[in-house]
């Protein structure tokens, strides 16, 4: 009974969402208002309509309906009660109807508060949106139906996944699709924009608190995604450049050079066109990604040959959203008025040097991502594109990206200084040198790449206080005045400043961990004794014991340091009754901001255990980096101008410009 | 999602990063030479696995492919050699660095044609720009009659919640 009213709720949804789809867009023809706000009261009605669904399908996995196909292939009657409710979207339809839950979500959000845009752009951006959701509803109808059932119901399931039994999967994946499905909101403004033919720095400011939030829920996504697999996957590791992986980085890139560009567009009336296209790519990514995971394609080009039903339906709403929303940018782009002159030498320039360096980023990712599927359909050829290409390729693009990013702000509109900048950075310099000189120095006859690239780091990170310093003229007038001007600083300011040294403070991350880590691999017998990076670490014992749904064995190590107890760590291997599958659980000490990391591996006859410990110096920063970011944004959303929103478009361009 | 079928892949072959996989009993007695097959490893693909390198792999050919590299080098190979071995035997497949050729040409220079390109199309942009002296257009300020509407509503009934900032 729930599930066929999940079933039919979002039956129902697909119905209103192509009622959105049409009926806006004529009333905007006939300059109809009734017609038009349709478009609200619809989005509004299938975000609860999908809710239903929604709920009904946590329903069906809480009380272990076995009757239900998905909660059978995934669930199991003795999972605990937060694997039941998260094992929702740890499979194909559930989270495919997450993903439609948030687009709803999304497209609820912009009705409700709404309600200062244009009622004929308001229109138009919900009908875009309904278009996506109603490509996806049928897609889930169709072809990945959650609330199927079996005829005759097993008495119990087959169990999750068990490397997926564990928190990141209740943060993770929602996090992820906030930010992939976020981004549809910008391609709705996008699309609507180029509909009407009619954009203005309004629209950016009305775009770009949308794309803030897809924005830092995609960062917050992705660092969280990544820690995960650094804790749970026990090799330690954090990034592989796995297309998985690259699928979520790349609308990253590209909704990042879209903050940027919406900034010029905003403040200075320019970039217009560009900042469309963007618009259109960063979920274009988001929508290739889908089609990369969702798809199979990935395992394997046959693999997806010999299933295609799915692939093939999403290969479809692929080319349907992007080859249209390209062709209607190619054929109406040109209708838009350009406005915003500006020098090379300027804050715009800055800004479009950045999206120059993301956007080919995030080329390079996709080039290396897809190239290996092209050749191989193409000419049957097999070739591996891994990590080593990546390093090679991306690195390269984003150091000089990283030594511009102080310039940027310091640059003044219209027109910078750029020998002025310099001297403001003169500090950063200062610092950034003797950073490169004490690490080089401490660590002589090391990697000579090291050094360099932590003293990139601090000067970013110094650029960017320095930015601040400057704009609250610190040193220059007295301390009070200098903190008071600091409170009245505008919040997307001090959320540059933030995200700014973000990216530092992760690239030291990045850099400690891949070169100054220290492993120990050996197999060790109670009361063994390995020693690394100063550390002693002892093997007190091995013992097993029971959890819910699994066994385990664990191991207790003794840390000491200097011969000083410091904590016992106990990593373990649990092994999996119904999916007959072990996961390793490795244990983490954190010494401020590095960790000591102990895996497991197999146990040998005569008792002896294979044992790979890590010290990962400052490996800690590689994510605190990215929550800095996401805090960053999260001040700029705060910022009373994007609070407040648009409603008088050209007056308050002139009145923010005054302001700067 | 990414991660969760990044992890299915990894449970489905058991891969890894640094060490991971490397056991124990398969480590050089000569650290010189273990550290020229770490190196190795990490550029060779595990093939049964979804973009994983040998050195992070839990895969038995994972395993079989590291030992390998081991007695090449063990036998005198130089680090070209043992590529070539390996090449000759499994194909490109295993590299996960592809070689420079006829089918990879494209790969290579892509990324920096991207950045050329870009900055090639911004420099003529600017040029063409500069030259047809374009001054900022007037036109994109001036609001729409449904905006003028708004406006004297808003003007007349003296709206505070309206401000602007």
């Amino acid at each position: 009974m729930i599930a066929e009213a999940g079933h039919y709720a979002l039956v129902l949804a697909l119905a209103l969402a192509l009622i959105q789809s049409t009926l806006p867009i004529l009333g905007s023809r006939w300059r109809d208002a009734a017609l038009m706000n349709v478009a609200r009261s619809t989005a509004i009605a299938q975000l609860m309509f999908v809710a239903v669904s929604f709920a009904a399908l946590i329903t069906l996995h809480v009380s272990s309906d076995f009757s239900v196909v998905n909660v059978f292939e995934n669930s199991h009657s003795m999972k605990p009660l937060i694997y039941k409710i998260t094992g929702v979207w740890g499979n194909h339809e559930g989270s495919m109807l997450l993903w439609v839950s948030i687009l709803a979500l999304f497209g609820g959000l912009v009705a409700m508060f709404g309600n200062n845009l244009p009622l004929s752009l308001r229109a138009h951006v919900l009908a875009v949106q309904a278009w996506v959701a109603s490509a996806f509803y049928l897609f889930i109808l169709i072809t990945s139906n959650p609330f199927l059932r079996i005829a005759n119901p097993p008495i119990e399931g087959r169990d999750l996944n068990p490397v997926l039994q564990d928190i990141g999967l209740a943060v993770h994946p929602p996090m992820l699709y906030l930010g992939y499905v976020g981004f549809s909101i910008s391609f709705s403004f996008a699309v609507a924009a180029l509909i009407e033919g009619r954009i203005d720095a309004a629209w950016a400011r009305w775009v770009r608190p949308w794309t803030l939030v897809a924005w830092i829920f995609l960062t917050l996504g992705i660092a969280m995604g990544s820690y995960w697999a650094y804790y749970e996957l026990g090799w330690g590791g954090w990034w592989f450049w796995d297309p998985v992986e690259n699928a979520s980085l790349m609308p990253w890139l590209a909704g990042t050079a879209l903050l940027h560009s919406l900034v010029v567009m905003e403040k200075r009336n320019a970039l217009k066109v560009w900042t469309i296209l963007l618009s259109i790519l960063a979920f274009s990514l988001s929508l290739l990604g889908t089609f990369l995971v969702r798809s199979g394609v990935l395992t394997s080009v046959h693999a997806f040959a010999t299933d295609p039903t799915r692939g093939v339906f999403i290969l479809l709403i692929l080319c349907i959203f992007i080859g249209g929303s390209l062709s209607l940018y190619a054929w109406r782009a040109s209708a838009l008025k350009q406005g915003g002159l500006f020098a090379p030498i300027s804050r715009e320039g800055a800004l479009v040097l950045n999206n120059l360096f993301l956007t080919s980023a995030c080329a390079t990712v996709l080039v290396g991502t897809l190239y290996p599927l092209a050749l191989e359909v193409i000419t049957g050829d097999k070739i591996s594109v891994g990590a080593p290409f990546f390093n090679l390729t991306f690195g390269p693009l984003f150091l000089p990206l990283m030594i511009a990013v102080p310039f940027g702000p310091l640059l003044a509109w219209k027109r910078g200084d750029l020998l002025g900048a310099a001297q403001r950075l003169i500090g950063a310099g200062v610092a950034a040198l003797i950073a490169v000189a004490t690490v080089w120095a401490w660590t002589l006859g090391g990697s000579t790449f090291a050094p360099l690239a932590i003293g990139l780091a601090v000067f970013v990170i110094v650029g960017a206080l320095s930015d601040l310093a400057e704009r609250i003229g610190l040193f220059r007038v007295p301390l009070g005045t200098a903190l008071q001007r600091a409170g009245g600083l505008p919040r997307s300011s001090w959320g540059t400043v933030f995200a700014h040294a973000g990216v530092g403070i992760a690239l030291i991350g990045i850099v400690c961990e891949t070169t100054w880590n220290s492993e120990y691999i050996g197999s060790m017998k109670p009361a063994d004794v390995a020693r690394i990076a100063g550390y002693e670490l002892k093997l007190d014992g091995v013992r097993s014991s029971q959890g819910p749904n699994y066994r385990e064995m664990i191991a207790q190590f003794s840390v000491r340091s200097d011969g000083r107890l410091l904590d016992t760590m106990t990593p373990s291997k649990r092994n999996f009754t119904t999916r007959g599958s072990t996961t390793t659980e490795a244990a983490l000490l954190t010494r401020g901001v590095s960790q000591l990391y102990i895996s497991l591996g197999d146990i040998a006859d005569d008792g002896r255990i294979a044992v790979r410990i890590y010290h990962k110096p400052l490996v800690l920063l590689i994510w605190f980096g990215p929550v800095l970011m996401a805090l960053g944004g999260m001040l700029s959303l705060s910022d009373r101008r994007l609070r407040v929103g648009a409603p008088k478009p050209a007056k308050s361009m002139r009145g923010l410009q005054a302001a700067e | 999602m990414n991660r969760i079928l990044s992890c299915l892949f990894v449970l489905v072959v058991m891969a890894g990063s640094p060490a991971r996989a490397v056991q124990p009993d398969e480590i050089m007695s000569d650290p010189a030479k273990e550290a020229r097959a770490r190196d190795l490893s990490r550029e060779l693909r595990c093939m049964v696995c979804q973009n994983q390198s040998i050195d992070d792999s839990e895969a038995p050919l994972a395993r079989d492919l590291r030992i390998l590299v081991r007695e090449r080098i063990a036998a005198g190979d130089s680090d070209a050699q043992v590529m070539d071995f390996l090449v000759a035997r499994y194909g490109e497949f295993v590299l996960l660095k592809p070689r420079l050729n006829r089918h990879t040409w494209l790969l290579w220079l892509l990324p920096p044609l991207a950045l050329a390109g870009g900055g090639f199309a911004l420099w003529s942009l600017g040029r063409r720009r500069a030259k047809s002296g374009a001054t900022e257009d007037t036109a994109l300020y001036k609001l729409t009659a449904e905006e003028e509407a708004r406006l004297e509503r808003l003007i007349a009934a003296g709206s505070s919640s309206d401000k602007p900032d």
